[in-house]
């Protein structure tokens, strides 16, 4: 390491037994302990991690930009060959200005609210070149271009919340290079965005790393993006690396227990609950500081011994890459599970009453004398014991679908929501106790669904009240309830504020399943948890409809996993259902167009990208829609003056499969050749 | 294994540490304390008797026998000011006690059925803001006659739309909220929403609120003591003393100094308690 500063070209990062440590209630707790990080010039590195990890202490760290609680102990870093432990304020403040940029995860967070994107652009060149505005402003549209900004003169006299959320990441994106940066630093910046965006923003940084000879620190908890986008990859547990190298071999061939456990517990595209249950990692990472004399994974491995609880383990060289295992030969041995569940028979299943029948449901909003179509026509049925899954963009009208059919919202007139043939009241309020227990849901952020001042005993208990439960019949059930979700007596004394996300998403169940419903609308359930943390709840989901044959309509942005659990599948676009159809059928295709370009956004392991359909310009505004059908502004396949003039219906495409297109679905078929599928 | 995870103790006593590391907070509570102890005790504590006239002994400077010296009556002002405590301590915290009563109750409804209520409460609201509030209640208090309970009720009524709009505003974000969305599909009634599950969640708030506004109570019925529409004589209340004795302020000004400062160390005291209390809570 010494060595690399006196070549040519140092390295664009060299961190050396980096310690860091926060100050928590006056204590100094340990977060990072001993990283040791190399990239070189035009590398691209990944660094892994669930949340705690230590991965973004890390990032902020390599660039000496720590929260006041925390401190480097130990260590050195190098950035472009400078020691950054010996640069003056001064210095290091130039070298963060003009050797390193950052992209963090939420851009609406990083770009300045009250200042157009324009004065915010042109400040960089004002500042580190000394241009003039004018000049500035060619620069500055001259980088969005770079950053395939259709129209740079509209998006740079408009204000951040003007623009959508990928178009702001793009942005970010041309202000980190619009000077050329020895090291970009990216924090989980596809994070927050949808599928497809999240698709064009990681094509847009593959290109712009070759266009720029970058070298690049990337961090993110997604192993498909990592193997994607690094040359490089290692794997950050409780503040220490465990396993490093090249990120094609140890994302394929891991040999650490966590990183190949990691890798098991996402659903892979194309597996289904069918195919056995998840890999889940019992227990939790050690909090920050924990001192931990052996092996800090050993707690959760299944493969550990009492080496591993006595003994830290060394790091073991595998030739170019190297892992912290006592036992790295065994780490893809570990046992797969037994299949549980049974898919629904849909042809059986459909022969009864569906659960809940949805007939021209239509949300319109009222936006500044606009109208707002939020949900438009939707007709659709659930059949007792399935998943539906509802996948499509932000903005598409999924979450405004499950609160009508919840009652959380009124629909407009017309509209009709039936359970078990009988129509629902509009409104929650109006609903007759047993049609409330009937329909439940399990939010997508269980800090902000569960109250806080409740303990999870109350809060359990408040929905047992709902069903006119009482005394020791009440109490057994709560027990039976905490026992489904698998959680410990122990944890019904805490408030939610004391428990992980993935307790808090398990409290949310049991409340949902309180009151032993027939519908659970889960709207993205799993989306604010770490991977780990996300199998284990989708097993717990499976295993709860297998007892006790609830439908849940599952709402989510990520297709593997909808995948995964759906039965059936339907795609929304602008409040409109663009197809519907068994998951199988969906997902073989023929697919409506937008399905295909939704398919193909999904982020594969094989590394081979898939011919990615991609969509023209961005989602229109709800108040403003297209004439004729409403995707032809975007569509790929679009086939000429119907698609701008009448709204295709929706047609049968095959057994119970329904895509609303112009084209006919033999001809969509052929046109969608390439096997999704794999 | 030593692997702790974080988190396991309760949010209270994590709260009751934080409390105890708060030096603004002890140091409040320490001063509020010791005012409280003087208007409970401030007769039997007090060195001489406070309402007994000495007419050889007036407007006598301090001295070791009269620590803060003596009124125009010869009454130690020492002993006066300790009980002084006992009215102003007694009115400002029942003001403010049912200012945060009627005002927490109307933010909940208001903040939790929006709509019309809300529309009509937030202009009145906004009216009543816009009066200069020490006159209102002089008139009030001019026109009903002034006692204790009087000042009670008027400056209860005062806070109450100042408080309701604190709360309104914390309201409306807590409904919007997905556990109030869960209550709902609970089939909850509007009463058993606000007041359990709203609630518990803004009492934080309103409990830095009630704080901040004692500190005004007793701002405010000192203020009227002071113009005579307060606590009334015999009283040994501050108000009055400084009233009754400011235009001796240029030759006899112990008189005067020693009730202000007393006066001013109570407010003081108390919102340095508000102050570390909010840094605590909002931790």
């Amino acid at each position: 390491m010494m060595k690399s500063r006196d070549a040519p070209a140092p390295d664009a990062l060299v961190i050396e037994n980096l310690d860091v440590a926060y100050r928590v209630r006056g204590r100094d707790r340990q977060v990072l302990k001993g990283l040791n990080l190399r990239i070189a010039r035009r590398e691209a590195y990944g660094l892994v991690g669930e949340s705690g990890s230590g991965k973004s202490t890390a990032a902020f760290a390599a660039v000496r930009y720590l929260p006041r609680a925390g401190r480097v102990t130990r260590g050195r870093i190098w950035i472009d060959g400078r020691d950054l432990m010996a640069l003056s304020p001064v210095e290091l403040r130039q070298l963060r200005t003009q050797s390193v940029s950052m992209v963090y995860q939420d851009p609406g967070l990083a770009l300045n609210p009250t200042l157009r994107i324009g004065r915010q652009m042109t400040e960089i060149f004002e500042v580190s070149e000394g241009l003039s505005f004018d000049a500035a402003m060619g620069r500055a549209a001259d980088m969005l271009s770079r950053v395939q900004i259709a129209s740079p003169g509209r998006v740079l006299a408009s204000y951040p919340h003007e623009i959508s959320g990928g178009m702001q990441q793009r942005v970010i994106i041309a202000m980190a290079l619009s000077i050329i940066p020895a090291l970009l630093i990216l924090d989980e910046p596809t994070t927050g965005l949808d599928a497809t965006v999240e698709a064009d923003v990681l094509d847009l940084i593959a290109r712009l790393r070759i266009e720029l000879d970058a070298s690049i620190l990337f961090i993110s908890h997604s192993l498909p993006v990592i193997a994607r986008m690094c040359d490089n990859v290692g794997v950050l547990y409780a503040g220490e690396m465990i396993e490093e190298g090249p990120a094609d071999e140890v994302l394929a061939n891991p040999r650490h227990p966590y990183t190949a456990e990691l890798l098991r517990c996402a659903p892979q595209f194309g597996q289904r609950k069918s195919d056995g249950r998840l890999t889940t990692i019992p227990g939790f990472q050690p909090s920050a500081g924990a001192m931990v004399d052996c092996c800090i994974f050993a707690d959760r491995c299944a493969l550990a011994t009492d080496l591993c609880r006595r003994q830290a383990p060394p790091k073991v060289d595998l030739g170019g890459r190297w892992t912290r295992c006592h036992y790295p030969e065994f780490a893809l041995e570990m046992a797969h599970k037994e299949a549980v569940c049974r898919p629904v028979d849909i042809e059986t299943a459909q022969r009864k009453q569906p659960a809940l029948s949805v007939r021209k449901l239509s949300k319109t909003y009222s936006v500044g004398g606009k109208k707002l179509r939020a949900v438009h026509d939707v007709t659709l049925d659930l059949w007792p014991g399935e998943t539906l899954g509802l996948v499509g963009e932000s903005g598409s009208g999924k979450s405004s679908l499950a609160k009508l059919l919840l009652g959380l919202a009124s629909p407009d007139a017309g509209s009709v929501i039936e359970l078990n043939g009988d129509a629902l009241p509009a409104r929650a309020a109006r609903r007759a106790p047993a049609q409330l227990k009937a329909l439940q849901i399990i939010f997508q952020n269980p800090g902000s669904a569960l109250n806080a001042s409740h303990s999870v005993r109350r809060l359990i208990g408040r929905a047992l009240d709902m069903v006119g439960l009482r005394g020791a019949g009440r109490e057994s059930r709560l027990q039976a309830l905490a026992h489904a979700v698998r959680l410990s007596p122990q944890h019904l004394t805490e408030k939610p504020r004391a428990l992980s996300g993935g307790l808090k998403q398990r409290v949310a169940i049991a409340r949902a399943f309180a009151g032993g419903p027939k519908i659970v609308v889960c709207d993205e359930p799993t989306s604010a948890l770490d991977l780990s943390v996300q199998a284990a709840i989708l097993n717990l989901l499976v295993q709860l409809q297998a007892e006790q044959q609830v439908s849940y309509v599952f709402i989510s942005h990520d297709l593997s996993v909808v995948y995964y659990l759906a039965d059936r599948i339907a795609v929304l676009y602008l409040g409109r259902l663009m197809e519907i159809g068994p998951a199988d059928a969906v997902f073989a295709g023929p697919h409506h167009p937008y399905t295909e370009a939704l398919l193909s956004a999904v982020p594969l392991f094989d590394g081979a990208v898939p011919v990615r359909i991609r969509l023209n310009g961005e989602i229109p505004s709800a108040t403003d829609l297209p004439a004729g059908c409403v995707f032809q502004t975007r569509c790929p396949r679009k086939i000429g003056p119907v698609c701008e003039q009448e709204e295709p219906p929706l047609i049968e495409a095959g057994n119970r499969h329904q895509i609303r297109c112009h084209i006919a679905a033999g001809d969509l078929r052929a046109m969608q050749s390439i096997a999704i599928l794999r | 294994m030593s692997v702790i995870p974080l988190g396991r103790s309760s949010v209270r006593s994590e709260r009751l540490r934080a409390a105890g590391r708060s030096a603004r907070l002890l140091a409040g509570l320490v001063i509020v304390g010791f005012w409280v102890i003087c208007a409970l005790f401030g007769e039997r504590i007090a060195p001489m008797d406070p309402y007994a006239d000495h007419l050889l002994a007036t407007l006598e400077p301090p001295s070791a026998l009269h620590w803060f010296g003596t009124d125009q009556l010869g009454r130690d002002i020492f002993s006066r000011v300790m009980v002084g405590a006992r009215d102003i301590l007694t009115v400002a915290p029942l003001a403010t006690l049912l200012g945060t009563l009627l005002g927490a109750a109307l933010g909940l409804v208001v903040g939790y059925f929006r709509g019309v209520v809300d529309d009509v409460v937030s202009r009145l609201i906004e009216a009543v803001q816009a009066l200069p509030l020490v006159i209102v209640a002089l008139m009030v208090l001019a026109a009903v006659g002034t006692s204790n309970l009087a000042v009670i009720m008027v400056i209860g009524f005062v806070f109450t739309p100042l408080i309701a709009r604190t709360v309104r505003s914390a309201v409306l974000i807590e409904s919007s909220l997905d556990y109030v969305a869960a209550a709902h599909l609970r089939g909850e009634g509007a009463l058993s929403i606000m007041f359990e599950e709203i609630l518990p969640n803004v009492m934080p708030l309103i409990l830095v609120e009630t704080t901040v506004r004692f500190g005004y109570a007793i701002f405010f019925v000192a203020s009227l003591s002071f113009i005579g529409f307060g606590i009334q004589p015999p009283s040994a209340d501050w108000g009055i003393a400084v009233s009754e004795n400011y235009s001796l302020i240029g030759s006899y000004w112990w008189t005067v100094i020693f009730n202000a400062l007393a006066t001013a160390s109570l407010v003081v005291g108390v919102n340095m308690a508000a102050d570390g209390l909010q840094s605590v809570l909002q931790e």
